[in-house]
């Protein structure tokens, strides 16, 4: 790395040591900097002068780019309906379920429950404020809607860490399917989530499916990014230990690598279910029932009240979320830590 | 030193490790002639194990020595394999373990060798207990076996009632103690021991030093100790390789080391050890020249006296265990009383010395007596004498030499 300097020589400062005397035209860095933005300038009016000052791009790539999407997503949608229709039916299902349960605990138990996850993992502080915070939540008239939005949010978590769990293992493992994954992953995560609505419709119809859909593509990226980073941080001595005693892939994945990933994995599961709960008002533009409905319909009817209030619920279930995930997240991380060395 | 009658158990040829782009089949051909710092220049690679060639015998316990970097770690990952070698070849009890399938080499982790690692490498999220029984657990064992098993190597290691902790709440020799329990507990025939004691403060790795020698004298495992501190290597090894920049440049006992170190580096190392604490009495003996059998007759051994022109001689047993002394005269004067064998005159004058003992614990009891003193084995059978003054000689010896390389 270090370069040896050479012995700097008194009263001759600025003096190269030694350069090798070149042939040909010397330049130094300024007038070769000057020759080349001089170059460039000459190149554009040349160009200018040929193609006309109002040239335009040659801007007819789109259009074709775009129908072969329209038509592979019409095709997919039209040949393997049945599919989508079975995905759609089950999720459905699912999510009828959870709603129904959460409606059916009256709201008390639903919200001392709560209050007291929030003691337990976070602080009374915290569970005082969980439990004020639902019951105005209640009182403002939007507990069924409040009930089915975290339906809502439970169903695509859940699908999102199916999903992100095993892609984070495999991006663990391999360094060729990490560098597939990665720009995938910005791009989701970058792609305005709008975006993913028209698919959403042409392949799940109107409703709560699409927009479970739009959500699960949206908010999985962080999932299996730090899933995959959980695995790959496990300290390289732990994993060398495990298998020198003769440990199969397998066993030092379940065994090893996951539990010693799982604080980062609930990390993950943080950052998703707070994308998630950022999805609901656009979810609800493809139908999506719950807060968002509310806050989207009090928005076309010029009702600015109403849309803070819905608002206002979907914070306190972020709030409460947010703090509950992160405890927990850190309670794994002192049970991982190591003294060792 | 017991090489003729242990079979060898490890056998590592010509083994070579480089990380880096010089990395190739054919390294011993292009690395041969540069050093490690210019391999590292020019070729950006680094040069961890360089040729390295050792037997390891069955019970031994064997130990590679060298300073940081020098490549212990690389030499013991590549014995089990956690790191391929570039080039060469490892047998244990015979089989080439590098052409290993995964399916084989699992199986040989499992059954045959226990690892303990110089950063421990324990899992933080399991309790004392199941860290020790994680070698069976990756068997399959059943999970009231293994933990009972566990708990009796915890026990040996003295960690019982550490047991439902985490590593993270234990200090760092307790944690390298649930090291060695979870390499002891699939009773492994070969021990690798990576720096294990490093990481301790000097009485507890003394304590650690001599619980592994006692527990060693129990299981007689092959064990393979890297360290990179020569009072330890003499005190635990039976064998000791020296390593530098990745080859081996002395493999000896204890005392061929410190009597002849193969190059100044190696004297180097030699230098904080008092010399007289670790060169044996069986290193400096002699044969003894003249000795009879205990029922030889006075004649036969008034005859050997003469023959070899002494005036004493060492009586054995059949068996060849010392009993005693006799002089010329006592001979003779047995030989007039006409006694039937050599026996009857016979005098225990000399405590007799024991072979593995240092020339410093020889000297302590040899202080009082004098001439040539009878030494004898483990057994008692009598293997070589060695002059008192002799003994005196060398502790001065070993001092003066001591003193002028300071
Ligand atoms: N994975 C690796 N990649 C590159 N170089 C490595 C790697 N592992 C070891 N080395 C190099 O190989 C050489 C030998 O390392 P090794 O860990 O075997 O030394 P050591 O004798 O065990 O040292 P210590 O006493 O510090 O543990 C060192 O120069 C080290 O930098
Ligand atoms: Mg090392």
């Amino acid at each position: 790395m270090a370069i040896a300097a050479p012995p700097k020589e008194t009263g001759r400062p600025g003096a190269p040591p030694s350069a090798p005397p070149r042939k040909g035209l010397q330049l130094n860095r300024w007038q070769r900097a000057a020759l080349t933005i001089g170059g460039f300038i000459v190149a554009m009016l040349a160009a200018a002068g040929i193609w006309g000052s109002q040239m335009e791009f040659p801007a007819d790539v789109g259009p074709p780019i775009a129908d072969w999407v329209n038509d592979t997503i019409r095709t997919i949608t039209r040949n393997f309906s049945f599919i989508f229709d079975t995905i759609a039916d089950v999720v459905l299902r699912f999510l009828l379920w959870l709603e129904s349960i959460f409606l059916w605990i009256p709201w008390p138990v639903m919200v001392g429950g709560i209050g007291y996850v929030a003691w337990r993992m976070v602080s009374w502080r915290m569970a005082l404020f969980s439990m004020l915070a639902l019951a105005a939540v209640g009182f403002t008239g939007l507990w069924p809607s409040a009930m089915e939005t975290t339906a809502l949010i439970v169903v695509a978590v859940v699908i999102s860490i199916a999903v992100a769990i095993p892609l984070g293992i495999l991006a663990a493992r391999s360094n060729t399917i990490d560098a597939i994954l990665r720009p995938f992953l910005d791009g989701m995560q970058t792609m305005p989530s709008f975006v993913y609505l028209v698919p959403a419709i042409m392949l799940f119809g109107i409703g709560n499916v699409p927009a479970i859909f739009a959500t699960v593509i949206y908010a999985v990226p962080p999932a299996i990014r730090l899933t995959s980073l959980g695995i790959r941080q496990v300290t390289p001595q732990v994993v060398e230990a495990a298998q020198s005693f003769g440990t199969t892939r397998r066993q030092l994945l379940l065994k090893v690598q996951l539990p010693m990933a799982i604080p980062s994995i609930m990390a993950g599961v943080n950052q998703t279910t707070m994308m998630a709960l950022a999805m609901v008002v656009v979810g609800a533009l493809v139908g999506a029932g719950g807060l968002g409905e509310d806050v989207l319909r009090a928005l076309q009817r010029f009702q600015p009240g109403e849309a803070l209030l819905g608002g206002l619920a979907i914070v306190v279930l972020a709030i409460i979320v947010d703090r509950v995930t992160q405890a927990w997240a850190r309670e794994r991380q002192e049970a991982l830590r190591t003294d060792a060395h | 030193m017991n090489g003729q009658t242990e079979p060898l158990r490890m056998s590592v040829r010509n083994l070579w490790k480089v990380f880096g782009p010089a990395a190739g089949p054919d390294v011993a051909e292009r690395l041969a002639g540069m050093s490690k710092t210019e391999v590292q220049e020019e070729l950006k690679s680094v040069v961890a194990l360089r040729d390295a060639s050792f037997d390891v015998t069955s019970g031994e316990t064997f130990v590679v020595m060298g300073l940081s970097g020098s490549g212990k770690s690389t030499l013991v990952r590549c014995l089990i394999q956690l790191i391929e070698p570039t080039m060469g070849q490892i047998f244990v009890d015979g089989e080439d373990v590098l052409g290993y399938t995964e399916e084989e080499r699992i199986e040989f982790r499992r059954k045959k060798t226990g690892m303990v690692f110089q950063y421990f490498g324990l899992l933080p999220h399991r309790t004392v207990l199941d860290n020790a029984a994680w070698g069976l657990e990756v068997q399959g064992l059943p999970e009231s076996e293994r933990r009972a098993r566990a708990m009796e190597v915890l026990e040996m290691v003295g960690l019982a009632g550490w047991e439902n902790y985490r590593p993270s709440s234990l200090s760092g020799g307790m944690q390298q103690r649930v090291g060695l329990a979870r390499a002891l507990a699939s009773d492994p025939e070969i021990l690798l021991l990576d720096e294990p004691f490093s990481a301790l403060d000097p009485l507890i790795r003394r304590d650690m030093q001599g619980e592994l020698l006692q527990l060693q004298q129990q299981m007689k495992k092959t064990i393979v100790f890297i360290t990179h501190d020569l009072a330890e290597a003499i005190r635990v090894g039976n064998r000791i390789a020296i390593m530098r920049d990745g080859a081996i440049v002395q493999i000896g006992t204890p005392e061929q080391i410190m009597s002849n170190p193969a190059d100044d580096y190696v004297a180097d190392f030699t230098r904080d050890v008092r010399r007289a604490t670790v060169i044996t009495v069986g290193y400096m003996m002699e044969h003894p020249t003249t000795r009879v059998r205990e029922d030889d007759s006075p004649d036969a051994a008034v005859r050997a006296m003469e023959a070899a022109g002494a005036d004493a001689v060492f009586v054995c047993t059949g068996e060849g265990r010392y009993v005693g002394e006799v002089t010329l005269e006592e001979a003779k004067q047995s030989l007039r009383r006409g006694d039937g064998a050599v026996r009857a005159p016979v005098d225990r004058r000399f405590a007799p010395i024991q072979r593995q003992q240092s020339i410093e614990e020889a000297l302590a009891n040899a202080w009082d007596q004098h001439g040539r003193l009878p030494v004898v084995d483990e057994s008692g059978l009598l293997v070589g004498e060695v002059e008192r003054d002799a003994l005196i000689q060398a502790a001065f010896e070993a001092e003066a030499t001591e003193a002028a390389s300071v």
